[in-house]
């Protein structure tokens, strides 16, 4: 892989590793005796690692082929892998504390084993460890082949994706000490926060950097997408992380806001971390991979124009229906339902635009499981958006928040619609970027797709009918006006949801480790006979040359 | 509520953000041939850039 930078590039590499480690051995040294200063060790070892790497390929000759001739693919490639990495650790970690609710034995009395530090990493390791890199691996793909130009640079991608996965293993190793500002998905402390702006600005110029190259006058619509996943992230993660550290030599920090003003700030981050980082950067993902599988152009790219724009100014104050009843003042609440409504809008028009451009190739849908994940993914996404409207409204609020059913919610989104749309562009890449006629067993394709919607389905409707006899529970009233049901009878009323809950989580993770093992011996094996072309084409990368279900 | 002082300017900034990037591609004629930019992301059989269109572009 160093063989395709020239010495300069790997000299900056040398350089950047260099800082990298550096800053981790201040940090070790510095924060000797806190959690901070296992980061600093963790971030020590994972850069000298690299720099090793950099400094062996120091003395190799200069690359020879012309590089403006062919897409600079390997990042995507290191990308697809990690992001299968963090899907079966994430999911992995999903399915125990699903069980420890279930049988909280399951925690065996360790500290770094209880829900409450298990859980993040979860969360973390799904939306950012999985979703994050597959985002990032797409977001290079589809900016090179839509603009028809190399990716601008060969360091600034590797800096990119790597730097990330740094930000995403001190994120989980700090979880698992307890290190966290209770933030939900915005955990990190603030020497991981500033890193992540670093990592994060350098992606945003790298994608303008590129855009600036294209041989191709028009800026496909998957890439505003992605654009406005990149900026508007930063905005919100700059926001919603002030903070002042209690000492520099250690973890903690305190938030620069209070009380329901910090509330707020978390929630404006909140939400719109789920409009831009889970909607709108897999709606990229979405406008790029359904058409391009399908071989058909997007139903109406006109209206796949109107729901980006229509997205960008409606998503961005929805975030208060997360504080419905409390201190919030009314109006802000009530702004917030009115935005989550309006929102129905361009995300149906989203889902719609993907259903129907498969009208008519229903019959690729039926043999072509890649494709097939890509339509449930859009089904899901028009079916959890809904929801999500729909919960936002106040008096539904009253029922369903703080009960399972937001879980539900949360999950059909997160496993009906961005993992299923992550596992259906990862499988269209694999083979493509490999240089293989295909994938290395279509039968594990479906194996992996029917696991993934049964674990989806049973999940929902387990979480769906937990939440809802949760809520009701909660406000029933005896004749006398006191409260029917203690909450012991409530977590008694959830037991058998939460084993279903339980046994979804492990059908949709194991279906991720055969995904997981089928990329993996596709990058490894090569069976039948080689391709005509020395690089396959998308066409025959995408269309079975005999039907899947033989 | 005094967090509202920043969170509405920074949320209607980038809105502003938004609407300025929505006029400069209306003004760079991004819309002009919406049926044949949908199609040609499908038409890349080759799977390699276009050669810059000069060479003093790299």
């Amino acid at each position: 892989m160093m063989n395709r930078l020239t010495l300069a590039e790997r000299q900056l590499a040398t350089v950047l590793a260099g800082l990298v480690a550096l800053g981790g051995f201040t940090m070790a040294a510095a924060g000797r005796g806190d959690p901070m200063g296992v980061h600093g060790w963790i971030v020590l070892i994972l850069a000298l690692a690299a720099l090793l790497k950099v400094v062996a390929a120091l003395q190799e000759p200069e690359p020879t082929e012309d590089r403006t001739a062919s897409y600079y693919d390997d990042p995507t490639k290191a990308g697809i892998v990690l992001a299968l990495a963090w899907a079966v650790v994430g999911m992995g970690m999903g399915v125990w504390v699903a069980t420890q609710l279930a049988w909280p034995d399951l925690r065996f009395d360790a500290a770094w084993s209880g829900f409450g530090r298990l859980r993040p990493v979860h969360t973390s390791g799904v939306i950012f460890g999985f979703g994050g890199n597959a985002l990032i691996a797409t977001s290079f793909h589809v900016m090179q082949r839509t603009s028809r130009a190399r990716l601008a640079g060969h360091v600034a991608p590797w800096f990119v994706l790597l730097g990330y996965n740094l930000f995403c293993v001190v994120a989980a190793s700090g979880y698992l000490m307890g290190v966290t500002q209770s933030k939900e998905y915005a955990e990190p402390e603030w020497y991981a926060d500033i890193w992540l702006v670093i990592v994060w600005v350098t992606y945003f110029v790298l994608y303008l950097r590129t855009l600036a190259r294209r041989n191709e006058p028009h800026i496909y619509v998957a890439n505003w997408y992605y654009m406005a996943f990149i900026l508007v992230v930063a905005v919100l993660h700059i926001v919603n992380n002030l903070a002042v550290p209690a000492s520099l030599t250690g973890a903690k920090s305190y938030s620069a806001f209070s009380g329901v003003q910090d509330a707020m700030t978390q929630w404006w981050y909140g939400h719109n971390a789920v409009a831009f980082f889970l909607t709108a950067g897999f709606l990229g993902m979405l406008y790029y991979f359904l058409p391009k599988r399908a071989g058909r152009p997007i139903y109406s790219y006109r209206l796949s124009i109107l729901s980006f724009w229509g997205i960008v100014f409606f998503y961005i104050w929805a975030g208060s229906h997360h504080l419905h009843y409390t201190a919030l003042p009314q109006w802000v609440q009530t702004l917030g339902m009115t935005f989550s409504v309006m929102l129905l809008i361009p995300s149906w028009a989203s889902a719609g635009n993907a259903l129907m451009t498969l009208n008519g190739a229903w019959g690729k849908v039926r043999d072509d499981a890649v494709l097939r994940f890509m339509m449930v993914a859009a089904v899901f996404y028009g079916l959890s958006t809904f929801e999500g409207s729909f919960l936002a409204v106040r008096a539904v609020n009253s029922l369903s928040h703080y009960t399972d059913w937001t879980v539900g919610h949360v999950h059909a989104g997160a496993m009906g619609w961005v993992a299923l749309i992550s596992f259906g562009a990862i499988y269209a890449l694999t083979p493509l970027l490999w240089r293989r006629a295909e994938m290395y067993s279509r039968k594990l394709v479906e194996w992996h797709f029917w696991l993934a919607l049964a674990g989806t389905v049973i999940y929902v409707f387990a979480m769906w009918n937990s939440g809802i006899i949760q809520g009701l529970m909660w406000r029933t009233y005896t004749e006398s006006g006191t409260l029917a049901y203690s909450f012991t009878d409530t977590l008694v009323a959830m037991h058998p949801y939460y084993i279903a809950r339980a046994l979804g989580g492990a059908l949709f993770l194991t279906g991720a480790v055969i995904g997981a093992f089928n990329v993996f011996m596709t990058i490894r094996h090569v069976r039948g006979q080689a391709p005509a072309h020395d690089h396959p084409t998308p066409n025959a990368a995408a269309e079975p040359a005999v039907p899947a279900a033989e | 509520m005094t967090i509202l002082v920043l969170l509405v300017p920074v949320t209607l900034a980038m809105g502003a953000v938004g609407l300025g990037a929505f006029f400069w591609s209306l003004r760079a004629r991004q819309y002009d041939d919406l049926a044949g930019d949908a199609e040609r992301i499908l038409h890349d059989d080759a799977d390699r850039p276009l050669r810059p269109r000069t060479e003093t572009e790299r």
